[in-house]
């Protein structure tokens, strides 16, 4: 038994409209890539590994190929080069079935755009990994609502997708991969869509349910602030690479490099405004006297 | 002008060509059209037996499921009876076991069809062409042969009205598929289905819409086919109309066309609302 959940090597994904045959010490062939229109490196050589009930937080600005990497995790796309491993079996080297049994079982995912399917009620969404294994309708059921009890939705079950509001979704969304019962979460900005608040409310719940499952996390986020909440370590992206792992506070106070520094530097102009901000509205308020509350 | 050194025919092959076909495949024409007049004629029987009253109960009935709303309840019941009081009804049957024919047939075809479209992209590639071919060929061309292959009557008709009203099914129910959203099926896939469990849990049911779209298009197209069937044969509503024409009988015309329109409104409504009842964003 391997001791990660996830070990990803030398990890290449490519997107181009031709068929192409990548091979990453071909230099030549790698800088035609780069330059070439018709190809975007996506993902490029990314190596790290994920140890079991960790959170592991991935960030980096739009583009930076995040969603692309989870996607190589339950290999959604193709990938270039390169081998990832989950659980110890080999994801790169399964055939259709293969793939098919390691999705049901291994990992499950949540989507920053929900993916619910808008035809199935609520409890049918949350049941859906279940049906797919061919779970008997009435335990899915059984446990499907015993899931929704967790997120908080019970009342819901036979509502549609279209008549819950965005955090309402995103909790069917987290429901239907718990009850999966996979020792893996994969969540790509599960809270980006939401507001402040909400999401304020969903992390909060996120660290209650990890408490509770000791799951293994894999969790792609733009926010910093995310970051900081959630993660044991997390991994900065920029085109494509990993520019720094490291315990978020580490990676917080000495950024590795200019890209990763101006990230932080951004929450930190923002944690200064909000400062002086305060500050000016004590000082108004002081002014003022008793503050007017209508 | 253009060249005559250029000028090529190719008129005198297909003759021959349709020529062979009759000389060595003619008793299997045979017996698929007495298949087909064995089918239609089992669908008219069921409904010339059917009261006229019970049709007048089922449209509101299916109006009512459909549209939810009084009136339309009641304009989609009433009109079917002008049909009768012009002493119509019966023709009007025949009609309507054609329609049903050549769309059950059309569908059995079509649906299908349009699924293999949407899956493999070479196929859809190659029947495109096809379909654009079917639906911009006038039916005359095809009518002739359809006849000659088949025999005069009704067969034929139900040919031709499939070569006419098969496209729209076939385009709708593969646009349908392809327009599933990509996320939606990327979460499928995620949670382990299969190819076939994506097509029957997730994309069929999301193109529902479309392919019920699709349905209603190729019934109003078989529909709009019966006039010209009825020039080889096929009886019907069709064959009124083209009596008064040939009579110069524009009252009787009017009446009969009248009827066809009266059928296509009532299909029409009755089959969008149904396709709308089914759309899963509505809910
Ligand atoms: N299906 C695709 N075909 C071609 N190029 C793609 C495809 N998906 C992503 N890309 C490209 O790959 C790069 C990485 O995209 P990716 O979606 O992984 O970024 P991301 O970090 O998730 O961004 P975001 O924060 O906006 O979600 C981008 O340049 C994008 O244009
Ligand atoms: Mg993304």
């Amino acid at each position: 038994m391997a001791e990660n959940v996830i070990d990803v090597k030398e990890l290449w994904k490519v997107y181009s409209k031709k068929d192409i045959d990548l091979n990453v010490e071909d230099e030549e062939m790698v800088e035609s890539l780069d330059k070439s229109s018709d190809s975007v490196v996506a993902v490029r050589d990314v190596t790290f590994s994920v140890k079991p009930g960790e959170v592991f937080i991935v960030m980096g600005l739009s583009g930076s190929g995040k969603s692309t990497l989870i996607r190589c995790l339950l290999r959604l796309v193709d990938i270039s080069w390169g081998s990832v491993t989950i659980n110890g079996q080999d994801v790169t080297a399964m055939n259709k079935k293969e793939l098919t049994e390691f999705r049901r079982n291994q990992a499950a995912m949540v989507f920053q755009h929900y993916g619910l399917l808008p035809h199935r009620t609520v409890i049918e969404n949350v049941a859906f990994g279940l049906k797919l294994r061919g779970i008997p309708k009435k335990e899915r059921r059984e446990r499907a609502r015993e899931t929704l009890n967790i997120v908080g939705l019970e009342q819901w079950g036979d509502y549609y997708p279209a008549s819950l509001s965005g955090g309402m979704r995103q909790r069917v969304g987290i429901a239907r991969a718990l009850v999966a019962d996979t020792p893996l979460l994969l969540m790509d900005e599960p809270f980006s869509g939401l507001d402040p608040l909400i999401r304020r409310e969903m992390q909060d719940e996120l660290v209650r349910i990890q408490e509770e499952l000791h799951k293994t996390i894999f969790f792609v986020t733009h926010d910093l602030d995310e970051a900081m909440r959630l993660g044991d370590r997390m991994a900065v992206m920029r085109n494509g690479e990993i520019v720094q792992i490291g315990r978020p506070p580490e990676v917080f106070a000495n950024p590795a490099d200019d890209y990763v520094a101006r990230f932080v530097q951004d929450k930190r102009d923002e944690i200064r405004k909000t400062d002086e901000q305060m500050a000016a509205l004590a000082a108004q308020s002081e002014k003022a006297g008793t503050p007017d509350v209508s | 002008m253009f060249p005559e050194a250029f000028k090529y025919s190719v008129a005198k092959s297909v003759n021959s060509a349709i020529k062979w076909l009759l000389n060595t495949h003619g008793s299997a024409f045979d017996s698929f059209s007495s298949g087909i007049l064995s089918l239609l004629l089992w669908v008219q029987g069921i409904l010339v037996s059917i009261p006229w009253w019970a049709y007048i109960a089922f449209i509101a009935l299916m109006a009512w499921i459909a549209t939810r709303k009084i009136i339309p309840v009641i304009v989609l019941a009433v009109l079917p009876i002008f049909i009768g009081m012009f002493g119509l009804w019966h023709l009007a049957l025949e009609t309507l076991a054609l329609v049903i024919t050549s769309v059950v047939i059309a569908l059995a075809i079509g649906i299908p069809m349009g699924v293999l479209m949407a899956e493999a992209r070479y196929f859809a590639e190659f029947i495109k062409p096809v379909l654009d071919a079917m639906q911009t060929m006038p039916s005359f061309v095809y009518l002739i042969p359809a006849m000659m292959l088949f025999g005069l009557g009704k067969v034929p008709a139900v040919i031709a009205t499939l070569i006419y009203a098969l496209p729209p099914v076939m385009r709708l129910t593969c646009l349908g598929l392809q327009q599933v959203p990509r996320p939606v099926q990327e979460a499928a896939l995620a949670y382990g289905a299969t190819r076939w469990q994506l097509l029957k849990e997730v994309r069929i049911p999301l193109a529902m819409p479309s392919i019920l779209a699709g349905v209603n298009q190729t019934t109003m197209m078989a529909l709009a086919m019966v006039v010209i069937a009825s020039m080889i044969g096929a009886r019907g509503l069709g064959q009124e109309v083209l009596m008064a024409i040939n009579r110069i009988d524009v009252g009787r015309g009017f009446e009969a066309g009248i009827s066809i329109v009266i059928m296509g409104i009532v299909i029409d409504r009755i089959t969008q609302g149904l396709a709308k009842r089914w759309d899963p964003n509505r809910k």
